[in-house]
């Protein structure tokens, strides 16, 4: 008899099984097909640029410039940099999990404008095809941040190609922003009032106003590079009566918010994590909530401490300076929130809250040595060394890759309905924690010993630091290359996940996995707020204990 | 030499300005606050994880909201503790900020791939600067080409060398020695070649490497030769205002009143403006009148012109030369 009835189950319609055809792929509307598309777009993306990374290591691995030509490292430093900015860290949580999740979360059939969701799909696949196809041509050597006037005037690269690509992209951001914010608005289920809302959706929304309001200042400002290089119109070249500085200013007012582009999602995600492995409400979910979007608001306003020693004067470096401070504490309350969802829970260890108690430990080292780079005096030593370049790989790496690996694994059976193997996701978990600290902490030193960033040669004394910086990359690379082997392992061979494998209350665990195509057999009606597991809320928990007890 | 450290593992450069001490104590406070806050997480972290690990399998936790007075505490520690690292941020960075008015100055002009530097009395350098120990040095400096950035790891400061205008860094070295120069600015091709030497020597050395080197004119020699022969300035710009053009004596450091209202201090930005964008700034009373020399003058050129106004500065001096 229960073999019958699991037989039933797999034949169940889910969003996969609607249509098997290429078209149904390429022409859909469904948010989460789009999400997967993403999700190996993606996928190859974040392979590319850890190639370019492996090549960053391997030069560095001796003093002497020494395995590739100094133009070609350049070029490799900032492939690594552009690959991994535009086009993985800014799309990869909000297209590939936020693309999935958030209709279902809010109890929605799909995003609010479905055929521009895919058309940022398509946006995102033309920008990428022509910022790869300008790296194979020859690629551009002016760093992710295309200062002026060498992007503009002296680079004999493949410049304005990758900027257009790049500019194309941003319209993938904001589309998807705009969409984000519309379907939270106006499509929440009845009874999921804002406060209601998942973490992750209130993360979500933050990041969304970010990418509509500074989006389209990076755009033009990539843009203005293009048109001084082909027209020179004299913005930036101060040869032709432009302003090099200027440049800066519009690049980083965007570029700064761009990092809680990057890390506020993966902020939402470990607040699911946190509380769901707690199996208990969250700890403050208004203070949660509320520093989403105080992160999101004051992010606007510290651009300039990337500036201290570019010449800007002292009254404006005090106030970047002081904002810069006051942008931290929301970051703080996150985690002294998330530490105290553990009090009195009852906590759990699978693979995805590995990952959500490495993120805090690395988002914290990441958090606090911000405040080394935003007081000014000590900014001046440690600016456009490999401290700063260590300080943001604990955020967006440490930060948002472990956020997004988490929620990942923590989604992966809702996604394709398979089980990964637990084992390996440990493994995994723990290469990539010790791996990633072997990697990035030596560089902290390095950056206070002086050792400049976009080197290719640097002096012998710093050899063994940058040795051991080599060697935790190997080992963070085979932990990044694991889950790829044993999630797609698991899309062939894995065990079939139930629908609510770890007794959720969330409404994404409410329907079947994978779900269907109109994601809920019908609207759910939401009578209890977020993370409540104190009655089960219309679940079945019976049910779904016998359930999982088949597994 | 006396500089590199023996160290296995070197965790701090060598500290040879006087404000160096400054950042190094900063450096220790905010490792402290780190530690601190590191410490109570990760500690707890593992404290609750432990004793609250799951006894039995969807046991739920215990039903906790929140609480007001510790989400107080923690926004306002953290806020409290955090205007302090701005302030001591804001202190070290005021006590670099304003070079002092008696410091000797040297002229720097970034290139792709070069530093070059130029003495008060002459001596030009690259990728190599001799300065006297326990003396204040300002660095006045601009690029010819892209942005280029002058960081010396031992005096914990650098500063920008921005084209078309001129940014300034100074330090005092506190201990002779050899130390890194770097440039941290990535600039292109051999950005990580554009390195070189700082030589913190005793005055006595440095009077020495002074006299090894003698040049055959000091920028303000150079300056003349230019306004007075090569450019034409002086037909315009006479000993007194009779000319077409202000009299350029005892200008430095003056009050200027322009023709659109504004008062501008004379530094030497503003020379280097004057010279470069006459039809930016009009002094008033005057006709705008003066071409401008941009491109036909290089960076060099123009420290020797500036440096040559500048030592105008004292009229009965420049007139008895
Ligand atoms: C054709 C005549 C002419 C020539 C040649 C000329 N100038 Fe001038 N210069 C002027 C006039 C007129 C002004 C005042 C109006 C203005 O500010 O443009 C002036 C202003 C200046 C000022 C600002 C003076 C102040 O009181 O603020 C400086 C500095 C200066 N010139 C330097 C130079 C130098 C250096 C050269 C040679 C490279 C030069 N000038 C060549 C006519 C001339
Ligand atoms: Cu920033
Ligand atoms: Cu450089």
């Amino acid at each position: 008899m229960e073999k019958v009835e699991v037989r039933a189950e797999q034949t169940k319609p889910n969003y996969l099984n609607n249509g098997y055809s290429v078209w149904s792929w390429l022409f859909t509307k469904d948010h989460k097909r789009i999400a997967i598309m993403y999700l190996i777009s993606i996928s190859v993306i974040f392979l590319i640029g850890g190639i370019y990374a492996a090549g960053i290591r391997l030069e560095l691995l001796t003093p002497q410039s020494d395995l590739f030509e100094t133009g070609t490292y350049n070029k490799v430093f900032t492939h690594h940099g552009i690959i991994m900015v535009f086009l993985f860290l800014i799309p990869a949580i909000p297209a590939v999990l936020g693309n999935f999740l958030i209709p279902i979360m809010i109890g929605a059939r799909d995003l609010a404008f479905p055929r521009i969701n895919l058309l940022s799909l398509y946006i995102y696949w033309l920008g990428s095809a022509i910022i790869l196809w300008a790296l194979l041509q020859g690629g551009v050597d002016t760093g992710w941040t295309f200062y002026t006037p060498y992007s503009t005037t002296f680079s004999n690269t493949y410049v304005v190609a990758t900027g257009l690509g790049i500019f194309i992209n941003g319209f993938s951001s904001i589309l998807t922003g705009l969409n984000f914010i519309v379907t939270i608005h106006t499509m929440r289920a009845p009874g999921m009032t804002w406060f209601r809302l998942p973490l992750f959706v209130w993360a979500h929304y933050a990041t969304s106003l970010v990418m509509i309001l500074g989006t389209p200042v990076v755009a033009i400002t990539i843009l203005l590079v293009a048109l001084e290089r082909i027209a020179r119109i004299g913005i930036f070249d101060p040869t032709i009566g432009g302003d090099p500085i200027l440049f800066q200013h519009l690049f980083w007012f965007y570029s700064h918010p761009a990092v809680y582009i990057m890390i506020l999602p993966s902020m939402g995600v470990i607040s699911e994590l946190i509380s769901n492995f707690s199996r208990k409400r969250i700890f403050g979910y208004e203070f949660i909530a509320f520093s989403s979007i105080a992160i999101a608001v004051f992010g606007f306003l510290v651009w300039g401490h990337h500036m201290f020693v570019s010449g800007q004067s002292i009254y404006a470096g005090l106030v970047f300076s002081i904002l810069t401070m006051i942008v931290a504490v929301p970051s703080a309350i996150k985690v002294f929130n998330w530490t105290a969802t553990l009090y009195k829970g009852q906590v759990s260890y699978d693979t995805p809250m590995l990952y959500a108690l490495g993120f805090i430990g690395l988002f914290l080292i990441g958090g606090l040595t911000g405040l080394f780079l935003g007081a000014m005096g000590m900014n001046v030593h440690l600016t456009d060394t490999y401290f700063v370049v260590a300080h943001f790989h604990y955020v967006m790496v440490g930060g948002t890759v472990l956020g997004y690996l988490g929620g990942l694994h923590y989604w992966w059976p809702k996604m394709t309905g398979k089980l990964y193997s637990e084992f390996w996701g440990k493994i995994s978990a723990m290469l990539v924690f010790i791996g990633f600290n072997l990697t990035f902490f030596p560089q902290f030193i390095l950056g206070y010993m002086g050792m400049p960033r976009r080197y290719a040669a640097y002096p012998p004394e710093l050899q063994v630091l940058n040795i051991f910086s080599t060697a935790g990359a190997s080992v963070l690379g085979v932990g990044l290359l694991l889950p790829v082997i044993y999630l797609v392992h698991s899309l062939v061979w894995g065990k079939k996940a139930p629908d609510n494998p770890w007794l959720l209350p969330g409404l994404e665990w409410r329907t079947s996995s994978p779900p269907p195509t109109e994601n809920f057999e019908q609207t759910p009606v939401v009578t209890w707020e977020a993370y409540d597991f104190s009655d089960e809320n219309g679940l079945d928990v019976e049910k779904v204990k016998k359930e999982l007890a088949t597994v | 030499m006396i500089q590199q450290s023996n160290n296995w593992v070197p965790l701090f450069p060598e500290k040879a300005s006087s404000f160096a001490w400054q950042v190094d104590a900063l450096y220790f406070y905010l490792i402290a606050i780190s530690a601190f806050f590191t410490v109570i997480v990760v500690a707890a972290i593992f404290y609750f994880a432990i004793k609250y690990r799951e006894k039995e399998k969807f046991q739920n936790g215990a039903e906790i909201h929140g609480s007001l007075l510790l989400e107080t505490t923690w926004t306002a520690i953290p806020f409290l503790l955090s205007m302090t690292i701005f302030l001591g941020g804001a202190i070290v960075y005021y006590n670099q900020y304003r070079p002092p008015k008696d410091a000797m100055e040297i002229y720097v002009v970034g290139k792709q791939w070069m530093w070059k530097f130029q003495h008060p009395t002459g001596q030009r350098e690259i990728n190599e600067l001799h300065v006297p120990v326990n003396r204040r040095i300002k660095l006045i400096m601009t690029s010819e080409d892209v942005i280029h950035d002058l960081y010396v790891p031992a005096f914990r400061t650098k500063a920008d060398a921005v084209p078309g205008r001129y940014t300034t860094l100074w330090f005092e070295a506190t201990k002779p020695g050899k130390y890194h120069l770097y440039c941290a600015e990535y600039c292109g091709l051999n950005h990580s070649g554009m390195i070189g030497w700082v030589y913190v020597m005793e005055q006595k050395d440095y009077e020495n490497w002074l006299a090894g080197n003698v040049s055959s004119q000091t920028p303000a020699q150079a300056g003349r030769e230019l306004f007075e022969a090569k450019l034409g300035c002086a037909s315009c710009h006479q000993q007194t205002d009779q000319g077409r053009g202000p009299k350029l004596a005892g200008l430095f450091g003056k009050q200027v009143k322009l023709t659109n209202g504004q008062t501008v201090v004379a530094d030497e930005e503003y020379i280097r403006n004057s010279i470069l964008n006459p039809q930016g700034q009009i002094v008033e009373g005057y006709q705008p009148i003066m071409p401008t020399f941009k491109g036909q003058v290089t960076e060099e050129q123009l420290v020797a012109l500036v440096e040559y106004i500048k030592s105008l500065g004292n009229e009965t001096a420049s007139m008895s030369k």
